[in-house]
């Protein structure tokens, strides 16, 4: 079933892009503003669910080339990762550090570990969430 | 550290064996696997000599303070004879599998398989702490599962993986709770504090109970009377993994947990008791069961569980010296302690050749069947030589090595009828006519491998293959296990001196130099010994029972002896699988809203339980803030759409008014001024919202239930019930305040944790544990998805698992 909606798709060509940015912006100020890893990853699922509502399967497939199961897997390993690492440290599992640095472009910046953490959080949502529609949609 | 990295490195190794055997796909393999347990050993055994003088090492990583769970790792005497043992026995294994798989097998699988058992092996071995010793027991359990079932196409390997596995598990489950009562009791897990400690709990009364749930772990691992049958189904692994965890490592694990924990529950009576009649009987039953043995490998099965008795049964009459203190006496009885220890070695010098021959002559000819093989000898040499080797050392023959433990167990057998502690009295003698008994039977059927397999006539026509000596590579491994058998023989103190000396300490640690005040082990004892002359009567009654075997191997089919243990254990498996199938279809029913129904009612039953009998349905909204326009307004909006879902016409309309509810609530999130929660409800709903429109292809028409109104009443009360319940939950917990407010510790996020939004400081920092799990839980729930969708079986595809 193909379906043709010249409205609908010219819209999400540019809504996508904002609802990815939008989703990357949540996910890099979850540190101190409403955000986070969780909802980053939710935000950026939901602008795929919109491709693959607007276009067919096939053509996500063609233009995203990523299996998500291997982000899900990514995700839960950076995840646990992280708090491996504090080990290798000397530290509890799962402390986390965090400190200011001078970058050249971004001015003073914070810098911490947790946003590895988050960035699994984020992409184990993306990767299952993507990962369960378009099974469940790929066995119709 | 060292020891430490040593458990983790054949983890490591088994990561890498996948993505190499992707480029190499040949036995080559086998060399890289090779190189671990092979440095593992000279690591190891390069602590020999400080070992020796006494020395320890401990390591502590930190891991979970609140619960006292720490990587522990402990090298003492009796941990590096275990590891010694592993890794020597290890490379061995693994030099002879290289020739004994064909290229043809999965050779990756076998490998990453048998790293992970050496890996958790040797975590067994090493632990301190009773939780991680837990963890890398039942490792051992699962990597034995995976190595018998190895063959997974074949039905017998299937049903064998399956047997070890329930009865290992479940055993390792009695010891948990064992485990559990220890901590209990002592408040620790370190198995060093335990035992520095357990002199003030004996009279507690889960000591006992502790004792018992242990010692059940100890017996199913060591295949110990009655959890024995699992070792000989166990058999249809290949003959590399037999050879090494059904007759070296993993059934060994068991006395090394009852030698590691004598200096815990040893000196009481029920201990030495239980164990050593345990022993003995195993001793008895195994041997006597091998006899009749057709099957070479049953054959090695049996002998395996009856030797694991007799170092059992040492071990218990081992544990009497620490009821006396320091004395003369005790010093006396831990000599069956050492008698233990040099046994254990020896066991897996001639076990592990006889594995190996038994392996190369299945490799060779095809079959292990006694009944068609014979006359090897002419044309297999080698082969020849080392079974005898083996042979004989098993049936306490001079010059091998199993000569000088069986004498010592028996001097041990003979000490214990003498013992005046516990009322031994006429329990001595039994066990010494019954361990002597066993003796004559291990004796006939030591002789029934070399001389029905290697002698007699050959049989060509019985024989598939063409039948040649072993190739050379095949060869070196069961070899060097032979030398050894002899050279223990010829300097058994090399031995005595750097393993099991140091060894004494670890297992009698009260007994201050126990470990020197061993006796030398010497093969002659003079003509007054008593062991000497029960040897002599072994061999002459062996014999005779040898050539007379055709007129009594009648009494195997006598009606008691053919009633046995394992159609028991079938028949309750088989009971167990009704059972629980009858009971899951009494509430499984296969509609949606029975699962409703329960779920609701157990809500009922908890929730309304719980306030009804805490009695905390007081209400008081002195606290409570003001509602404004807004709020009732959402309120309104949410009434009505609720109200309207009952109404709808069409599936779509009730989504989309289900979808009403949830942004309705993200709206209150944002008049509570909850961004990140306002944030999270709107994107969740919108994405639900989307696979609840995705499901709707595979759901039945929406039409109107027709149903008797008895089952409308029912409903209805449930829904009632249901609704009122929150209410009075929601009220009830402005009103109640039982505790302090955890808030106040949040709001100090960003000195604790670097940020100002508390939210997720909690998620990424507080509580990161918990969202690290989450992350996992939701992972596992994508795969469970992805696989149950994918790969479910078609209507018209056959079940392919059995061939």
């Amino acid at each position: 079933m193909k379906i043709n909606d010249v409205i609908l798709q010219t819209v999400t060509k540019i809504v996508v892009f904002i609802i990815l940015t939008f989703g990357v912006e949540l996910f890099l100020s979850g540190h101190n503003n409403p955000g986070g890893g969780f909802i980053g990853g939710l935000v950026l699922s939901s602008a795929f669910v919109l491709l693959y509502l607007v276009h067919d399967i096939e053509t996500v497939h063609k233009g995203i080339p990523f299996d998500f199961k291997k982000i899900a897997a990514l995700g839960a390993f950076l995840a646990v990762g992280t708090g491996i690492g504090s080990v290798l440290f000397g530290k509890h599992f799962l402390t986390q550090a965090a400190g200011h640095f001078n970058l050249p472009v971004f001015g003073d910046t914070e810098l911490s570990t947790v946003i590895v953490f988050e960035a699994g959080v984020a992409l184990t949502v993306v990767g299952v969430v993507v990962t369960i529609i378009s099974t469940i949609s790929e066995d119709v | 550290m060292t020891i430490t990295l040593s458990i983790f490195i054949p983890f490591i190794a088994a990561i890498f064996v996948p993505l190499l055997y992707k480029r190499l796909q040949s036995r080559k393999i086998g060399w890289f696997v090779l190189l671990v347990p092979l440095t593992l050993f000279a690591i190891l055994a390069s602590f020999i000599p400080s070992i020796a003088k006494g020395e320890t090492y401990t390591h502590t990583l930190r891991w979970i303070d609140s619960a006292g769970i720490h990587f522990t790792t402990y090298l003492d005497g009796l941990s590096l004879i275990f590891s010694l043992l592993i890794t020597g026995v290890g490379t061995l294994v693994i030099l002879y599998s290289i020739y004994y798989l064909s290229e043809r097998e999965s050779l990756g699988r076998f490998y990453v398989y048998l790293l992970l058992f050496m890996g958790a092996m040797l975590g067994v071995v090493f632990s301190d702490n009773l939780m991680v010793l837990y963890v890398f027991w039942e490792l051992t359990s699962i990597s034995s599962f995976l190595l018998i079932a190895f063959w997974y196409h074949r039905k017998k390997s299937r049903y064998g993986a399956q047997k070890s596995m329930l009865i290992t598990v479940s055993g390792g489950f009695a010891m948990l709770a064992g485990f559990i009562m220890l901590h209990t009791m002592t408040g620790s897990y370190s198995i060093r504090e335990i035992v520095a400690s357990i002199g003030l709990y004996t009279d507690e009364p889960l000591f006992l109970i502790s004792m018992l749930l242990v010692l059940v772990g100890a017996f199913t691992k060591s295949a110990q009377f009655p959890f024995h049958i699992w070792l000989p189904d166990a058999m249809e692994a290949p003959t590399p993994v037999s050879a090494y965890l059904h007759s070296a490592t993993m059934v060994k694990a068991g006395i090394y947990l009852v030698a590691r924990f004598t200096p815990i529950f040893g000196g009481e009576m029920t201990w030495f008791y239980l164990v050593s009649s345990v022993g003995v009987f195993t001793l008895f039953w195994g041997s006597f069961n091998a006899v009749k043995q057709t099957d070479l490998k049953a054959l090695l099965a049996y002998s395996t569980i009856s030797q694991l008795g007799l170092v059992m049964s040492l071990f218990g009459l081992g544990s009497a010296a620490l009821n006396e203190g320091h004395s003369a006496n005790s010093v006396f009885y831990a000599q069956a302690t050492f008698a233990a220890l040099f046994h254990l070695i020896n066991h897996s010098t001639f076990k592990g050749a006889l594995f190996m021959v038994v392996g190369i002559v299945d490799h060779e000819l095809g079959t292990r069947d006694i009944r068609r093989l014979g006359g090897l000898m002419s044309f297999m040499p080698v082969t020849f030589t080392i079974a005898l080797i083996g042979s004989f050392s098993m049936a306490g023959l001079p010059p091998f090595n199993g000569f000088l433990s069986k004498e010592m167990f028996f001097e041990s057998l003979v000490n214990a009828r003498n013992l005046e502690l516990f009322d031994v009295g006429t329990l001595g003698t039994l066990f010494l006519v019954v361990a002597w008994l066993a003796s004559v039977l291990t004796f006939v059927y030591s002789m029934i491998i070399v001389f029905q397999t290697f002698l007699g006539k050959f049989q060509p026509d019985r024989i598939e293959k063409p039948s040649r000596e072993a190739s050379f590579g095949m060869l070196i491994a069961p070899s060097i296990l032979a030398i050894f058998v002899v050279g223990i023989f010829f300097f058994p103190n090399i031995i005595g001196d750097y393993l099991l000396r140091p060894a004494m300490t670890a297992i009698y640690p009260t007994l201050a130099g126990v470990g020197s005040l061993m006796p030398r082990i010497v093969p002659w004892h003079g003509f007054t010994n008593p062991a000497l002359w029960m040897t002599v009567g072994v061999v002459v009654l062996g014999i005779i029972l040898y050539w007379s075997f055709r007129h009594w191997r009648g009494i195997y089919t006598l009606a008691p002896l053919k009633w046995n243990l394992d159609s028991i254990f079938n028949a309750n498996l088989v009971l167990l699988e009704k059972g629980s199938s009858y009971f899951t279809r009494l509430y499984m029913k296969g509609y949606l809203k029975d699962y409703l129904v329960y779920i609701f009612t157990f809500f009922i039953v908890v929730v309304g339980g719980a306030i009804f009998l805490t009695g905390s349905y007081s209400f008081d909204f002195s606290n409570d803030a003001p509602i404004t326009m807004n709020e009732y307004l959402i309120v309104l909006a949410m009434a009505v759409a609720g109200i309207s879902i009952l109404f709808a016409k069409s599936r779509m309309t009730a989504t989309i008014l289900n979808g009403v509810l949830g942004y309705s609530i993200a709206f209150f999130f944002v008049v509570f001024r909850a961004p990140d929660l306002a944030l999270t409800q709107a994107i969740v709903e919108t994405v639900t919202t989307a696979l609840f429109l995705l499901c709707f292809y595979f759901l039945p028409e929406w039409k109107k239930e027709r149903s008797p109104v008895r089952t409308k009443v029912v409903n209805g009360l449930i829904a009632f019930s249901v609704g009122s319940i929150v209410t009075v939950l929601a009220l009830a917990v402005q009103g109640n305040k039982m505790f302090e407010s955890i808030s106040v510790y949040f709001e100090d996020a960003y000195r604790l944790a670097g940020g100002t939004n508390i939210v997720n400081t909690i998620l990424g920092d507080f509580r990161a544990f918990d969202t690290m799990l989450e992350v996992v839980v939701l992972f596992i729930a994508g795969i469970g998805v992805f696989t149950l969708i994918k790969l479910k079986v078609r209507k018209e595809e056959r079940d392919v698992e059995d061939q």
